[in-house]
């Protein structure tokens, strides 16, 4: 990029209060030219506020932004090197769909001859090859999603804004259209900003993401660290599913900790560092081996019996009641056709994880 | 839905008084006007229905032909102006914050509390000569004048006041005034539930806030700009007391005329025909109303 390595987008320690909420809590953030970036949350976090703030139609309170370089605060939204596709899609009805994607380029004074070429170039990127001539009401739902995209992309922005694109589609469809952004996103090399609170979506999709709660952001990494080493509770409770027990350190060695845990025993942890007070002590679902017998060696395993089983198709979810009263949850691939009938409900057996599967949290 | 056919008693004893309400002062007086406007006058109070259509013939002498397309003209010029004046109110009122709202709604309303008469007679008060407009460019002209004189570039010659009352235009003010409520209403209605994000796409794809009204707002608001449109037009085309109160005597509309055939006049079947072709103007303009709102939506 032509920008040396500057970030295409610097939030810096920006607020937004509507009254006494703080919708967006001292936010500072800093995203890659040509970087998928996606906002993860839950519903009310602040999600919408950032994004619309990074279009215009927000002025934050505290804080400011920078796009390319440029600070955005005196910048009307008609003027900001950024398109959005809202989550109402927002084609206009009055209007056809050739019409819908030619008027970002009309408005501005785009000669008329350039302006065809241009939206029959833009349909053909989101394939709605022969759609020009139809009203927006003669589309589904993922043809108008992919009018919206189509009349934003015409624009050549920066940055491209998508609040929860996905959302309104089934979840076949919604699949299909995640490879479909990503695809875009490397063909046209734009800075893509998503909002969702799918989290799949995000980890599918996104080069990083940034987990946003009550306006404050947690953390921002990459899929695998997000998943595999979250900062928190919060982060690693709303990022795929979680074993969360609360401990206490109770002796520390250098970096060696003790940690007393409820239902899980007492056991030696090294991090790296030392944490205070309380903290969670957390395994994923998919690490926990299921066995018939106690295992030898490394593991760490507990007896306990099937609590429930759910299925799902690919994989069951197992809970194990251990005899602490503890429930453990973990995932099992259906690798073979016996595997999700192996298990019934009652039946002893054992849990076992690597002791590297921990994962310790501050709370 | 089909309830009704299940238990018709009960669909009678509902529409019964509103129907019986409707046939009596509506329908029947209507068809006697009807009746009228082919009837002949028998004497100082009597109209005999003979069937003639020499009514009809005199109504579409030129001198009333003329006086129907001047208020055709009319109506429609006061419809626009008030649909220039309405639509930046209603749209103030549908941006407004939740709490301005009903006050600002309320203040639109406000007028409808008083009688249509003094309403206009307070009009009066404004237009006149000596009436509020002129006493405020007075003092403003005066001002300016003492500010020149001060500066040594002498006094201003003195104000001559605007004749705004008693002509055409004052009519269409007039119009304007009283009829501005039912163009407000319908336009703030639509504008109220038109969805933000259309306004916000515009101003995204690199619209200013011109060419977003006029490419999205007005275009999302046809419904309601044809409705304020057509509660506006058809009182207006037939109105008789502002351009009777507020107009000159080139302001004569078809609706005095009508009206003077019933009272001073005394021809009731001539009236009646006035009446009744004034009233199919209405049909075609409606007609033209369901052929816009069909053809795309
Ligand atoms: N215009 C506004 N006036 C007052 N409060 C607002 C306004 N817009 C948002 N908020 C508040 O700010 C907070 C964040 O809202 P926001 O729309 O950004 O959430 P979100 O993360 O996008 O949620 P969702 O996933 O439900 O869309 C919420 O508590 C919301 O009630
Ligand atoms: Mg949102």
């Amino acid at each position: 990029m032509s920008n040396g390595g500057r970030p295409m987008v610097q939030i810096e320690q920006v607020s937004k209060r509507f009254g006494n909420v703080a919708a967006v809590d001292d936010v500072s953030l800093n995203i890659a030219a040509n970087e998928f970036f996606a906002l993860l949350g839950p519903s009310g976090c602040g999600k919408t506020t950032l994004l619309r703030m990074l279009a215009g139609f927000e002025q934050p309170t505290g804080g400011r932004i920078l796009i390319d370089g440029e600070d955005m605060a005196t910048v009307p939204p008609n003027r900001r090197p950024v398109n959005m596709v809202f989550q109402s899609y927002a084609v206009f009805p009055h209007m056809t769909v050739a019409d819908n994607v030619a008027y970002g380029l009309k408005v501005v004074g785009v000669p008329a001859g350039e302006i065809g070429p241009r939206v029959e170039q833009a349909l053909a990127m989101v394939r709605l090859e022969g759609f020009g001539g139809r009203r927006p009401d003669q589309l589904s739902g993922g043809q108008r999603q992919r009018v919206a995209l189509a009349r934003a992309l015409i624009k050549r922005p920066k940055v491209l804004l998508l609040d929860e694109p996905l959302s309104a589609l089934d979840r076949k469809l919604r699949e299909e259209m995640q490879l479909e952004l990503v695809r875009l996103q490397q063909a046209v090399g734009i800075t893509f900003v998503i909002v969702t609170h799918d989290q799949e979506e995000a980890l599918s999709m996104a080069d990083r993401i940034a987990v946003m709660d009550k306006g404050k952001m947690l953390q921002v990494a990459p899929p695998q660290e997000l998943y595999e080493a979250p900062n928190c509770q919060m982060v690693a409770d709303f990022i795929g599913k979680m074993n969360l027990v609360s401990g206490r350190v109770t002796g520390a060695e250098g970096t060696r900790l003790t940690i007393e845990t409820s239902g899980l025993g007492t056991f030696e942890l090294d991090r790296g560092y030392v944490p205070k007070g309380e903290v969670g002590i957390a395994i994923r679902p998919e690490k926990i081996q299921l066995l018939r017998d106690k295992p030898n060696g490394e593991l760490i395993a507990w007896p306990g019996k099937i609590a429930q089983l759910a299925y799902f198709g690919d994989s069951s979810n197992i809970y194990v009641e251990l005899e602490s009263g503890l429930r453990i949850a973990c995932t099992r691939a259906n690798q073979s056709r016996q595997d999700s009938v192996a298990f019934k409900v009652g039946d002893p057996c054992w849990v076992a994880w690597q002791p590297g599967d921990y994962l310790l949290l501050d709370s | 839905m089909e309830s009704w056919r299940q238990q018709p008693l009960v669909f009678w004893i509902f529409i019964l008084p509103g129907g019986l309400w409707l046939l009596l002062f509506f329908m029947a007086p209507l068809a006697l006007v009807w009746l009228f406007s082919f009837g002949e006058r028998a004497g100082v109070i009597g109209i005999e229905i003979t069937g003639t259509l020499a009514n009809y013939w005199e109504a579409l002498e030129p001198l009333y032909l003329g006086l129907f397309w001047k208020s055709l003209w009319i109506a429609a010029i006061a419809t626009l102006a008030t649909l220039i004046v309405s639509f930046p109110v209603a749209l103030a009122v549908s941006f407004a914050s939740r709490q301005m709202k009903p006050i600002l709604l309320l203040l639109v309303i406000l007028p409808f509390w008083t009688n249509l008469l003094i309403r206009t007679y307070a009009m009066i008060a404004v237009l006149r000569t000596n009436g509020y407009i002129n006493y405020g460019l007075e003092g403003v002209w005066n001002g300016v004048s003492a500010a020149t004189a001060t500066v040594g570039l002498g006094a201003l010659p003195a104000f001559q006041p605007l004749t705004l009352l008693y002509n055409n235009t004052a009519v269409i003010i007039g119009i304007v005034y009283i009829y501005l409520p039912f163009m407000v209403l319908p336009l703030y209605a639509t504008l109220e539930r038109l969805d933000r994000s259309f306004l916000e796409a515009s101003l995204d794809l690199g619209a200013g806030q011109w060419r977003t009204f006029f490419n999205v707002v007005v275009p999302l608001a046809k419904a309601g700009i044809i409705s304020g449109i057509i509660l506006v037009f058809i009182p207006a085309l037939g109105t008789f007391l502002i351009s009777d109160l507020l107009g000159g005597p080139d302001s004569q509309l078809i609706g005095n005329v009508i009206e003077r055939q019933f009272k001073a006049a005394n021809n009731w079947p001539l009236g009646a025909a006035m009446s009744f072709l004034l009233m199919y103007v209405t049909f075609a303009v409606l007609a033209l109303r369901s052929m816009f709102m069909n053809r795309d939506v």
